[in-house]
């Protein structure tokens, strides 16, 4: 039983269960042969950044800076920058630069393949980065470290890279300090 | 206030690679919904729809099943969240005054389409999109930070997976029924450490409508034993950039909570079943402290104490949860179809006896920043 429903629960197969033509039969397909229609959607996209994260993104591109914003009323530090505050819902107007440092506070390994959205070959690590001197977490990748040996608690730097082009990815990843 | 009752439910069985059309499943619940109220669908007022264009393929996805709905000459809207928000929204189109009986009904074909490439969609494309970030990786961070704080091991989330594919043998509409053990889960291929194949919900197919009506319609249509009040709700969200949120805080499930037990006049101990959000094993542990039936930290000590088992003190997720079946968007909708069975005496094998409040809870963007739960009663 167990084994039937292990090679039933492929969350992460379905496509290739979908190639391999292996699907449920139900009673109606016994009279008629189920026609499928294979598809996909692109449509081009240009996304505005808007004000505040373009400002935040040009300081990236063009200084290699890592910038975040405070609340002028409760002080919250925000990385990425805010137009509005999440608790007093006011606008976030001063800027102040982080030294890019930072601790892990959460993360995962990633053992799963999905080459059309992940960024390079599992098993990789993400973490939640608590940012020195801001208030938020920053999402980002962890590298050059075995991906097993990441820890909660553990400090990590940014890397800027040296391509760049004013996206998440001018920062190229964390990684341990030291 | 006027009183809403859930009158019918209707439901597919939840497989994968469903056969039949979005549109097949849409009449086959709604066909099954109207039958179980005993009207037809002349009776029907109005119709809100549950469906996501990214799962469906299609824009206005509503639009496309609502001849199936029954909604052809009447009103039709659509909420595009779980089906607990759906379910929210056709209460209160009946409590307006301006609408009578009402459908709910909600479709998913997950096996269709990439869970992995329609859940990166919902993150930020300005910033986090760009990362790769999907529901499994995002979950499995906030499965970390939660077990890091309150210091749960694998072997205690993975106990969650065990229950709810045990209860699922006694649901003939759950699709992952199965006998296993915590060894099994902690052997399963690692996901996204610390989650493994087995702390996961399966894509899954399906389709649910629930069948609502005002107290003074429902008086005329249905008969005592079919109707299930709908005694409470609350909802509330929380941030949506996963690092401005502590992602261990339940803090938005406690409002809706709070919300909903206030409005029903009732506290977490006069529940006497629950259908909680188990989209990962962590999350049931979570939730069950965040809708208080238990101190924070402390799900997996009542878990493994058998509180939540269907012979426990409050039965969790009896119907084998999403750990079994996760029609996303349907599955919340199905947690209230399954508790209405409950409080109707119906639910078969895994009936609980005696239930006479019932708790859904359905979540909505990711790692549950928002919440919805109902309290249903008798």
């Amino acid at each position: 039983m167990i084994r039937k429903c292990l090679s039933n629960l492929n969350a992460y197969e379905h496509l290739d269960v979908l190639r391999k033509g292996v699907r449920q039969l139900s009673d109606w397909k016994e009279e008629v042969e189920e026609v499928v229609f294979p598809g996909k959607i692109c449509v081009p996209y240009t996304w505005t950044v808007g004000s505040t994260l373009s400002k935040w993104y040009g300081l990236l591109r063009d200084e290699g800076q890592i910038w975040a914003n405070r609340c002028p009323s409760c002080g919250k530090v925000y990385i990425p920058p805010k137009a509005k505050c999440l608790e007093c819902y006011k606008d976030v107007n001063d800027w102040v630069r982080l030294p890019g440092t930072g601790t892990v506070e959460t993360f995962t390994v990633v053992y799963y393949e999905e080459p059309s959205i992940q960024p390079k070959k599992p098993p990789f690590a993400y973490g939640i980065i608590k940012m020195d001197g801001a208030d938020t977490g920053l999402v980002h990748l962890i590298d050059e470290i075995d991906p097993e040996k990441v820890k909660v608690g553990m400090r990590v730097e940014a890397v800027i890279n040296e391509e760049r082009s004013g996206n998440i990815f001018d920062i190229k990843y964390f990684r341990p300090v030291n | 206030m006027e009183r809403v009752a859930i009158i019918g439910v209707g439901q597919t069985k939840y497989e994968q690679n469903k056969s039949g059309a979005f549109a097949e499943l849409v009449y086959e619940v709604t066909s099954k919904a109207l039958e179980d109220a005993g009207i037809t669908v002349k009776e029907v007022d109005n119709v809100v729809s549950v469906s996501s264009d990214f799962w469906d393929g299609r824009t206005i996805s509503s639009m496309a099943i609502s001849d199936a709905s029954g909604a052809f000459g009447k009103d039709i809207t659509t909420v595009e969240g779980d089906g607990t928000f759906g379910a929210l929204y056709g209460m209160m189109r009946i409590l307006s005054g301006h609408f009578g009986v009402t459908v709910v009904v909600a479709h998913h074909k997950g096996t269709e389409s990439n869970m992995s490439g329609i859940t990166n969609t919902a993150f930020d494309p300005l910033v986090e999109r760009k990362l790769g970030l999907d529901s499994v990786s995002s979950a499995a961070m906030q499965a970390r930070r939660y077990m890091t704080r309150y210091g749960i091991l694998e072997e205690q989330i993975a106990l969650v997976s065990v229950k709810n594919h045990g209860n699922a043998k006694r649901n003939p509409l759950a699709m992952l029924p199965m006998d296993i053990t915590v060894e099994d889960v902690m052997n399963s291929r690692m996901i996204a450490s610390p989650l493994k194949k087995l702390d996961c919900s399966p894509v899954t197919d399906g389709a649910c409508a629930l069948i609502l009506a005002s107290e003074r319609e429902a008086k005329k249509y249905s008969t005592n034993k079919k109707r299930v009040w709908m005694l409470g709700v609350g909802h509330c969200a929380d941030a949506f950039r996963l690092g401005d949120r502590d992602l261990s805080d339940t803090r938005a499930l406690k409002q809706a909570a709070k919300k909903a037990y206030q409005m029903a006049s009732v506290e977490p101990g006069d529940i006497d079943v629950a259908e909680v959000y188990d989209a990962f094993t962590y999350m049931e542990l979570m939730w069950l402290e965040g809708l208080g039936f238990c101190d924070d930290g402390m799900g997996a000590e009542y878990l493994e104490r058998g509180n939540f088992n269907f012979d426990g003190e409050i039965p969790v997720n009896p119907s084998g949860g999403r750990l079994s079946a996760h029609p996303v968007q349907v599955a919340g909708l199905a947690a209230m179809a399954e508790c209405a069975l409950q409080l109707r005496g119906e639910a078969g094998d895994r009936q609980v006896e005696g239930a006479e409040i019932a708790l859904a809870h359905g979540i909505n963007g990711l790692c549950g920043q928002s919440h919805c739960v109902w309290i249903l009663g008798k």
